[in-house]
Formats: structure tokens, C-alpha cells, sequence
């Protein structure tokens, strides 16, 4: 099921910044992803959370990750940051299969999970020294790229939602990870900082040009910021359809081609809502 | 106070300009005068809910109690009135030597404290760290916290002599439990979620201790060090008691055998007072170590 990238817009397809260490082929894919299962022993025995699940993801991608409820669209993410094993398949990335959790794979959870006893800089900078130079000028760049100049020093309970996840963003930027999994990052804030957040990490991902993977619940979400929409359905979890989202960026939600694509993933997303319902699951 | 003061100006500002806009928030022209205002308000925050009413019930106590001793309602014998504790306090402080006393009392109970709680912080941090430790080591320590240290004073005494050596080792046989309770609580309490950071973020073992389980569990550590602190001073009483040439016990004790009971009284007060100083020293610490947390401040 659609294992070849499609759809790239070329705008951003860029040579520079390359982390490809030894062992990855040239034009092959930086994350990789083939016949993919997962399943969970559970109380009322075994839920396959994942189905043959094939992706490949290309050098500074952003794929958006949709799907209900159930679908296993945080296990995949957790998969690819090493922090979930005991699947079958094959994940790598850089031509590496997956270790273990590391900084080449940032993470940033649903809450921001910041250290509640350390600044916001401190927090950025957690294991790294900040007395250090070349530490102290990145950290104080991404302070500024996250729009956070002026709360160097405060603790996480002074910042509201979305600063703190701009903090986490920040954070694990920070460590040059080569691909960053968000998993529902922005599911917990209002509707208007959820705007602004996304604005934040297009022009992030612009002027980074990071590979992200951001899954979430809202299908707008979705369309706005990825390049490509990963439509998973549930029980098994597997992917339904890969929608491209051919719209240059910055992207207004008001336009007639964004509603059109909406609709188009819409649709897919209401075949798989009949889907739970002829299973039986629902109601 | 002023921080907290801080905070709300800060809040205010970012409620004016929008919900989530970071840029700009820093000091306007507006800002000093909000703020003198705001100190006002602290100030008489302050003395309607302060520190002076807790004072209140004992002063009365006392007032009360001279009272009643100058009026010859109750024997000096059984309970001397407070001038004549304060004429025994201003005597000893003079001649008695209490100044020598109280410094062989605070020697006492400092290095029996330090060595207890060093242990207990150790033990606590292992057995919190490591399942295999703790089902080694803490049930062992569990039925030994259970039996109050002073049943086996008799038997420190036994092994160690009336020395310095005994005094030591019951204080600090009090001392280690607290710290060692509270310090395995307070890493079992660590949010597990932050776990999973340290391992995003690729900590090592000695990073994940130093920058995640020590700090997150800084609260409980910090308490059991203030009861460890408290169950030192309780040992030290204990330990003078048994037998010492020196030492706030040792007043009491001599007093106790002379008759003297204002005396007694000093002794106690004495205990009384510098124990609240040193944990009033403890509190102070712990607030400003955990100035971060976000919890409820009543």
C-alpha cells in the first residue's frame, strides 16, 4: 500500500543539511517503514494495534498522521521513537533500523512534560551546559524561533499551554534530530493557540527544513500543515489512504482547493466511520 | 510574595495583548506603578493572615500562668511562674555554663543527624532506584523502623559504653529512618512520564539521577529531612539523659535530681525553642529549593 513517496511539492526538497550517516543509499527513503505489526496483550486478549502498516518518509517531509480513536497512530509514532518494541517489520531510519529512543528522533508528547524545577532555558538546554558557547547561542536562537524571548527565566508554571509546548518543541530542536514525532501536540489548547502553534512549526519546519511526523485528530490540522496525510482506520490498524496535499504553503483555510482536499479526506475518514459501525463496535 | 505579585502583572499583560503572545511582554513604563500597588496589597495580606497569630494563644497561656503563680494559686515546686523560669535562664546563661551546654548539645546532635541521614538518604536512593534492592534491603528496614529507637538505647549502651560513641548512635538511629522513608517515597512519586523524556532526550543512568530523580524528588527528601532533623533532637533529650556529664539532658537530668524544677523548665524551653529555630531553618530551605513547584499554597 503506497510505499513510493508521492506528491512531494518541490519547493522544499533541499540538498542541503545532510544527516545521512553511513550505511544510507542515495535517493533512498530517511525513514522507512515495511509490513509493519504491533499487537498488545490485553485483559480481553490480543488487540493488533497495528496491520501491515508500510510507509516511507523522504527528507524533510511533514506527514500528518490521522485517524479515530484506536487506530494506532500514537503506537506507530512511539514505534519510530524507539520508545515502543515488540512489533514484527521493519523500521529505519537513515538506513539504520530503529535502536532505541535517542535525541536523533525528537519527541514532543501531547503535554509538554517539561521539568517543573527548571527554567525555560534550562529546560531547553536539560543535560546540555548552557555555560557553553556554541550551547548558550543555539539555545538563545531557539528561544527566538519559538517566540519565547522574555521567559528565559520562568518556570512551567508560569506559561500558559502553548508556551510550554513551544518550550518542548524547543527542547528537542535543539538536539539537530534528524526526524521530530509529535504526537497530538496541540490536542489539549484552545482553538486560537492551536492556530498559532501551527503557524509556529510551519515556520519551523520552513526554515529548518526537519522531517516531522505529526499525528493528531483534526482532519483541518491534518490538511493545513501536511504534506502528505496518512489516513488510518481502526481495529486493525492499518493505513486506509495516503492523501497529497499539493497546496503551497503559507496555506489559507478559506480557500476553495483546501476545502476541496478537506472534503476529499473527509470522505475517506466517513467510509471508515461505517466501517466501525458495520463492525458493530459503535453504538 | 513579590514574585507572586510578579507573575500576576505578568499574566495581566499577556491577557491585554492576547492569549498566547510571547513577544512584548517585557516591563512597560506601567509597570512600577502597578507594582508599588501590588506591595501594598502583599503587606496587608500579610498581617491579616500572619505569622503573629499563631502567637496569640500561647501569650495568653502565659499570661495566664504567671498569674496564677503570683497569686499562689498552684506550688513553685510543681510549676515555677515564668519570671522565676526566666530569673533560672538569665542565671545559667551567666554562670551556668549554657552556652557550653547548648554547644555539646547542637555537636550531638549534628553528627549523629549527619550520619543518619547521610545513610538514610543513601539506602533510600538505592531501594528507590532499584526493585531488586528494595525487596533485599527494605523489609529488613521496615521491621527496624518499627521498633522505636529508644527500646534499644539499653543496648547501644551495652555495645558502646557510656562514651560519646552510645549518644551518636542513638541519635543517629533515629535519624536514619525518616529520611530513608521519605527519600524512597519521594523517588517512587516521580512522574513516570518524565522517564520517558529522559530516555528521548538519551540521559545517561547518572544523568537521569541528577537531573531527573533528585530534583523530582527534592519535596519528600527535603521532609523526611526536617523529621529526621526533629527525631535527632528527640534522641539527643534521650541520650543526655541516660547518663552525660554535659549537655542540655544533662541540665535537666541534675536539675531533676536537685529539686530545681525552674530549671527543668529552661532545659525544655531551651529544646523547645532552638528545636523551631532549626526547623523554621529547614522550612526556609525548602521554600526556597522548591520555589518551582505549582502546588496548592492554602
Amino acid at each position: 500500500m503506497c510505499r513510493v513517496a508521492q506528491g512531494i511539492p518541490l519547493f522544499f526538497v533541499c540538498g542541503g543539511k545532510d544527516h545521512f550517516g553511513g550505511g544510507a543509499l542515495m535517493g533512498e527513503a530517511l525513514l522507512s517503514i515495511t509490513e509493519l505489526n504491533k499487537s498488545f496483550g490485553t485483559a480481553g486478549g490480543r488487540v493488533q494495534a497495528l496491520h501491515e502498516v508500510d510507509l516511507e518518509v523522504e527528507e524533510g517531509e511533514f506527514i500528518t498522521v490521522i485517524g479515530p480513536s484506536g487506530c494506532g497512530k500514537s503506537t506507530l509514532l512511539r514505534i519510530v521513537a524507539g520508545l515502543d518494541t515488540g512489533y514484527t517489520g521493519r523500521v529505519t531510519l537513515g538506513g539504520e533500523p530503529i535502536g532505541g529512543p535517542g535525541i536523533d528522533k525528537g519527541f514532543i508528547f501531547q503535554e509538554h512534560r517539561l521539568f517543573p524545577w527548571l527554567t525555560v532555558e534550562k529546560n531547553i538546554a536539560s543535560d546540555l551546559p548552557l555555560r557553553k558557547p556554541e550551547i548558550r547561542r543555539k539555545v538563545d536562537e531557539l528561544i527566538e524561533l519559538v517566540k519565547l524571548q522574555g521567559f528565559e527565566h520562568s518556570y512551567p508554571r508560569e506559561l500558559s499551554g502553548g508556551m510550554a509546548q513551544r518550550v518542548a518543541i524547543a527542547r528537542a530542536l535543539l538536539r539537530n534530530p534528524r526526524i521530530l514525532l509529535l504526537d497530538e501536540p496541540f490536542g489539549a489548547l484552545d482553538a486560537f493557540t492551536r492556530t498559532h502553534m501551527q503557524s509556529v512549526l510551519l515556520d519551523i519546519w520552513r526554515r529548518n527544513k526537519t522531517t516531522m511526523i505529526f499525528v493528531t485528530h483534526d482532519i483541518d490540522e491534518a490538511v493545513f500543515l501536511g504534506t502528505r496525510v496518512v489516513i488510518l482506520e481502526p481495529r486493525p490498524g492499518r493505513i486506509r489512504k495516503i492523501v497529497p496535499i499539493d497546496l503551497p504553503f503559507p496555506r489559507k483555510k478559506t480557500t476553495s482547493s483546501f476545502q476541496e482536499l478537506r472534503l476529499k479526506v473527509l470522505n475517506v475518514f466517513e467510509k471508515v466511520d461505517e466501517l466501525e459501525l458495520t463492525d458493530g463496535a459503535g453504538i | 510574595m513579590a514574585e507572586g505579585a510578579d507573575i500576576l502583572i505578568k499574566a495581566a499583560k499577556g491577557a491585554r495583548k492576547g492569549p498566547d503572545d510571547a513577544a512584548g511582554m517585557a516591563a512597560d513604563s506601567g509597570a512600577g506603578h502597578i507594582r508599588a500597588k501590588t506591595d501594598w496589597s502583599a503587606v496587608r495580606e500579610a498581617l491579616r493572615s500572619g505569622w503573629w497569630v499563631g502567637g496569640l494563644l500561647p501569650a495568653a497561656v502565659i499570661a495566664i500562668w504567671q498569674l496564677a503563680g503570683s497569686a499562689g494559686w498552684v506550688s513553685a515546686e510543681f510549676l515555677p511562674a515564668p519570671l522565676s523560669i526566666a530569673a533560672a535562664f538569665t542565671e545559667l546563661a551567666v554562670h551556668g555554663g549554657l552556652a557550653h551546654h547548648l554547644g555539646v548539645s547542637f555537636g550531638r546532635a549534628g553528627i549523629g543527624f549527619l550520619i543518619g541521614a547521610v545513610l538514610g538518604l543513601l539506602l533510600g536512593t538505592l531501594t528507590g532506584l532499584f526493585r531488586r534492592a528494595e525487596y533485599m534491603l527494605d523489609p529488613g528496614v521496615q521491621v527496624l523502623r518499627l521498633v522505636p529507637h529508644l527500646a534499644i538505647a539499653p543496648l547501644i549502651i551495652l555495645w558502646f559504653g557510656f562514651g560519646e560513641v552510645s549518644k551518636i548512635v542513638i541519635i543517629m538511629s533515629g535519624s536514619f529512618f525518616p529520611l530513608y522513608v521519605n527519600t524512597f517515597m519521594g523517588i517512587r512519586g516521580v512522574d513516570n512520564k518524565l522517564f520517558e523524556v529522559a530516555r528521548v532526550l538519551g540521559f545517561s543512568p547518572w544523568q537521569r539521577l541528577r537531573r531527573l530523580v533528585l530534583p523530582a524528588a527534592l519535596p519528600g527528601i527535603l521532609l523526611g529531612l526536617r523529621l529526621s532533623m526533629a527525631v535527632a533532637w528527640i534522641g539527643l533529650v534521650v541520650a543526655e539523659l541516660i547518663g552525660s556529664q554535659s549537655g542540655v539532658g544533662f541540665l535537666i537530668n541534675e536539675a531533676k535530681q536537685n529539686s530545681n524544677t525552674p530549671v527543668i523548665f529552661v532545659g525544655i524551653i531551651i529544646f523547645a525553642v532552638v528545636g523551631k529555630l532549626i526547623d523554621s531553618l529547614f522550612r526556609m530551605i525548602e521554600r526556597k529549593a522548591l520555589h518551582w513547584r505549582d502546588s496548592y499554597q492554602g
